[in-house]
């Protein structure tokens, strides 16, 4: 139903971090005094503020004057040490760099597996895969609301014989995988542990991220299906499942990078994806499961925006927080547990469809900021992708960025080479006190939960966002080839998708259903719908109906049958 | 003013729920005067051509981001013209390769909005269709 949107917007102003008592040196305020007031007097400064591109003052100079009482050793750690300021492994990149792991899915299955391929012979050292529009929704391909939608954003998935067919010739024994879905996120990894069985893969040894967050998607992206309270119980049900079968995958990547897509400010990604961490630490709690059991399982995912320091600034707040709250709210003992490991994508939202190549230049930039802020694994956009998925060509000019990085820049040669700067630990000291004041509303809230059912991370990114776009229309910030250096460019090629990929997958569809035992397929389902009505752990249940072929879409609607499904409020 | 507020509604059609942009826009709009009514998400072309016509919208903003745009914007052009809204100006934005902008404009929707397109340049061509007569 359509709704108005005349009522006031009512939002809670943006967390600014307080101002605090700055007490310049002697000789700063002698220098302020007779170098810098004189020289603004000549020539005066080119804005009257100036502000990261999250609406965050920047002064004009960081001194000592603005890190009171810092001590190196307590705020910052050791690199392996708590509290991880300085990375989490004690050589950082000196002896492993990051995941060079590129996001990838079009088309049938068949079109995908003959990328992934591309891409590892590319020297890629870990795959991840994009699901198309029905599948992150729970829909076979020849559903009615698929239609148009099948293979565009991504692969079309419908059965375990799509999946077998995506990881052909992929040995899952030695290729990590992130498989980026979140509403049927345990329907998948079913599926995907059903393969490695068959590829006779030790679970306990494969490896891999399944990002399974849906917080976020109540939050930003909006994938969702089934309501808060039976979503939250799957994801546990993964994390459990996960505990005890397959210690080295990761069941949840959570994820800020959609928050930050959707508008946000930094702060706000890092608050709002760190108290859906804590959310889900909670649940899982609440299940009796050991904090030190799953911890060291959750994995995190960030954007890298163009703002380069406040970028850096929030990856090494994110690991002080992160280990603060696994210490002291939830008496984690493990340093697995308290240290925080995250995945990083550079920011499509701030590519241009204006003078495309401009966007491979932006998207190294973020790149940089990514790995001096300590990532662990990384995928860098493709020039192309204000217009379509990324051609071979613009793929191969993205991981090659990475490859820039890693080899020829030097940033690799020592951890965190920021920490000590003025600016980057003031900076990276004031994110965490705004991320903290967030996660202290959302806590007298009730929770992530009970936050995202008052619609309060829906506002504030919305209110973000807004103010972004009005700063852009004024040209208070400058988007190059946007708002100011414009000029006329020639088309791109860009990636076509085959129109006949619903067909195939139609096609494939109909002699599946016709192949396997609908009786077995139907004895599954009624075992998972009566699993679901109950309390146990759907993991085993999902396990056996993919097995037996049971499509995505019959599964997630055995599973709408009993949990419904969920509508949000829509505001604007 | 004796004016009537221009009526829009902002429709996000399809499986995504990338919704930033049908925000910005709505918000944009509204600030600028005119009256918005936002769907939601995941609307068929039927919903949308159904809030249409009982919301009685001179202007319809579509957002579309997944590559879905060739399907959805004709089936919804032919539902509107089954309904007799033929007077009402279907407005397309986001990710929409320039390959599709001909037939789609040749399908009925009068202005595609590219990826960086200021507000204001939207304000602008909507006031400018809708201009009371001097």
């Amino acid at each position: 139903m359509p709704t108005r949107d005349k009522d006031a917007v009512q939002t809670v102003p943006p967390a600014e971090t307080k101002d605090r008592q700055r007490v310049p040196s002697a000789r700063e305020r002698e220098w302020q005094d007779k170098t810098l007031k004189p020289f603004l007097e000549k020539s005066s400064e080119r804005l009257p503020e100036f502000t990261t591109i999250s609406g965050h003052t920047i002064r004009p100079l960081y001194t000592q004057a603005d890190l009171p009482g810092f001590d190196a050793e307590r705020d910052l750690g050791f690199p392996g040490e708590p509290p991880y300021a300085r990375g989490i492994h004690p050589t950082m990149h000196r002896a492993r760099l990051w995941t060079m792991r590129q996001f990838a899915g079009f088309g049938t299955a068949e079109d995908t597996n003959q990328r992934f391929r591309y891409l590892l012979a590319q020297g890629q050292t870990g795959l991840s895969t994009a699901f198309d529009l029905p599948t992150l929704m729970g829909y076979d391909s020849d559903h009615s609301l698929s239609e148009g939608e099948v293979g565009k954003c991504g692969v079309a998935i419908s059965s375990l014989a799509d999946m077998e067919v995506l990881f052909d010739k992929i040995p899952l024994a030695n290729v990590t995988t992130s498989m980026t879905i979140n509403s049927p996120a345990a329907v998948i990894w079913a599926m995907y542990l059903a393969v490695a069985e068959k590829q006779g893969a030790d679970w306990k040894k494969i490896s891999g991220t399944l990002q399974n967050d849906i917080l976020k998607e109540y939050i930003a992206q909006k994938e969702y299906i089934y309501p808060p309270e039976p979503s939250m119980r799957l994801v546990i049900d993964t994390l459990e499942f996960g505990a005890k079968n397959t210690p080295k995958f990761n069941p949840i990547s959570i994820s800020g990078y959609h928050i930050r897509e959707a508008g946000s400010t930094a702060i706000q990604e890092l608050a709002f994806t760190l108290r859906d961490g804590m959310e889900y630490v909670e649940w899982a709690l609440r299940r009796d499961m050991k904090v030190d059991e799953f911890g060291p399982q959750l994995s995190f995912f960030f954007n890298a925006h163009s703002d380069f320091f406040e970028e850096i600034a929030k990856y090494r707040a994110a690991r002080r927080i992160w280990h603060k709250a696994m210490v002291e709210r939830y008496g984690a003992k493990s340093a697995r547990t308290w240290a925080l490991r995250f995945h990083t994508q550079t920011a499509g939202c701030s590519l241009t469809a204006q003078q495309p190549y401009n966007n491979v230049v932006r998207t190294a930039i973020q790149a940089l900021a990514a790995v001096m802020g300590g990532t662990q694994s990384l995928h860098t956009n493709s020039l192309d992708e204000a217009w379509a998925l990324p051609t071979e060509f613009a793929a191969t000019i993205a991981l090659r960025t990475q490859q820039i990085i890693a080899h020829e820049t030097g940033v690799t040669n020592t951890a965190d080479p920021l920490g000590g700067s003025y600016f980057v630990e003031t900076l990276t000291n004031e994110v965490e006190r705004g991320a903290w004041d967030y996660i202290r509303k959302i806590d007298s809230m009730g929770g992530m939960v009970a936050a995202i059912e008052r619609s309060y991370p829906q506002r504030e990114i919305a209110e973000a966002s807004y103010r972004y776009q009005v700063a852009l229309d004024k040209k208070e910030k400058i988007m190059v080839g946007v708002n100011d250096f414009v000029s006329e460019e020639k088309p791109l090629d860009i990636l076509q998708i085959d129109d006949t990929v619903a067909q195939r997958q139609a096609v494939r569809l109909k002699k599946l259903r016709a192949d396997r035992s609908s009786d077995e397929v139907a004895r599954r389902l009624a075992a998972l719908r009566k699993a679901a009505a109950g309390t146990e752990n759907l993991m085993p249940h999902l396990y056996e109906a993919v097995k037996a072929y049971a499509t995505v879409g019959e599964i997630c609607d055995a599973m709408r049958d009993v949990f419904g499904t969920y509508e949000e409020v829509a505001i604007t | 003013m004796p004016d009537k507020k221009i009526r829009v509604l902002i429709a996000k059609p399809g499986l995504d729920g990338h919704d930033r942009g049908a925000k910005v826009i709505a918000r944009a709009l509204r600030d600028a005067g005119m009256e918005v009514i936002y769907t939601g998400l995941r609307q068929t072309p039927e919903m949308i051509a159904s809030a249409a016509v009982q919301e009685d919208v001179d202007v319809i903003g579509l957002s579309i981001l997944s590559g879905a745009h060739n399907t959805i914007c004709p089936q919804l052009m032919n539902l509107l013209r089954e309904k007799g809204m033929n007077d009402v100006t279907v407005l397309l934005g986001g990710i929409i390769p320039e390959g599709d902008i001909a037939p789609l404009k040749k399908a009925g929707v009068a202005e595609i909005f590219l990826p960086g397109t200021s507000t204001m340049d939207i304000v602008a061509f909507i006031n400018k269709r809708y201009a009371p007569q001097a």
